[in-house]
């Protein structure tokens, strides 16, 4: 039924990055959370028609100390902003940040006072998506591109490659 | 005439600046200084008996001085009109006028908005503080002078 069908009773070899990087992009979970229009299109990629369940991240936590991707799908307000950070802060590590929307990525047409210009000035981003609101589509290609970026994640041979270069900027 | 406005030119002559007509609304344009003694006879006054207030809000005619001003929106459940009042403050600097919000409990948010975005003080208002920006926030952002996007 399954991959254990095909490989049967083998052993298969893989770098710990490798392994684990695959298990972190296969099972992203995504904080409950949105604050405009593009919420509205995150809840319907989360429903049936567009299905999030077939990245396996359906699993929207109520909790952000659950969760590890944070979508923040619309207009961001300097008032909303500390209940933002508190929310990320709580978030377990390692965490992804995706801008959805016009609004996340830049303001948008909110060119006021209020309006943060952009999350990327708070948080670190990883995946932009622009559109007002994205469609639903759009947003499964960002995660897709996130999904891209923690294959190739270096978490364990970056310490390694720094180490190596502070050894030979030293000798 | 709104029978309002007749009623309030005779009761308070030196107070009543002026009386408009636009599109079948009256506004009374009055001192800022008797605000609620005027709001108090317009309430209790059983013929014209505007026991409901719609809405306060503060305005800015930034080059104009008088530069702020009050408007009050009645509504009379008994007669079913309106009566608007309007105040220009006397300071361009430091605008205040007093509270009506013993005469009219919905002032109380109102009041608190009108000071929140425009800097509008209320005199004898239980609690003005910010109501809608963060409680640390600098400025007033719809005065005319305020950058579009903050300070």
């Amino acid at each position: 039924m399954g991959i254990e069908e095909k490989l049967g009773y083998n052993v298969l070899t893989t770098t710990l990055e490798k392994i684990v990087d695959w298990g972190r992009k296969s099972s992203l979970w995504p904080a409950t959370f949105g604050l405009a229009c593009c919420a509205i299109e995150m809840i319907v990629t989360a429903a049936n028609r567009w299905d999030i369940a077939r990245f396996g991240m359906e699993a929207f936590r109520a909790s952000p100390r659950q969760a590890d991707l944070m979508i923040v799908a619309g207009t961001v307000t300097k008032k909303m902003m500390p209940a933002i950070e508190r929310i990320y802060e709580q978030m377990t590590e390692p965490k992804w940040v995706i801008a959805m929307g016009a609004c996340a990525c830049s303001g948008g047409i909110f060119d006021s006072y209020p309006v943060v210009q952009g999350i990327d000035l708070y948080l670190p981003v990883d995946v932009y998506i622009p559109g007002c609101p994205p469609r639903p589509e759009g947003l499964l290609y960002g995660i897709l591109k996130l999904h891209e970026k923690i294959l190739k994640d270096p978490f364990l041979t970056k310490q390694y490659r720094e180490k190596l270069a502070a050894r030979k900027e030293a000798a | 005439m709104h029978p309002a406005a007749e009623l309030l030119k005779s009761k308070f002559p030196s107070e009543v600046v002026e009386v408009m007509e636009f599109r079948g609304d009256t506004t009374v344009v009055i001192k800022p200084g008797r605000i609620k003694e005027i709001g108090l006879f317009l309430r209790d006054d059983p013929t014209v008996a505007f026991k409901y207030l719609s809405v306060v809000a503060g305005i800015d005619y930034f080059p104009q001085s008088p530069r702020f001003a009050v408007v009050y929106n009645l509504y009379s459940h008994k007669n079913h009109n309106r009566l608007t009042l309007k105040a220009y403050l006397e300071s361009d600097t430091a605008p205040v006028i007093d509270s009506v919000t013993s005469i009219w409990a919905t002032a109380d948010w109102h009041e608190r908005e009108a000071y929140d975005l425009l800097g509008i003080k209320f005199r004898g208002h239980p609690g003005l503080k910010r109501i809608l920006l963060p409680q640390d926030w600098k400025g007033f952002p719809l005065r005319k002078e305020y950058p579009q996007r903050g300070e």
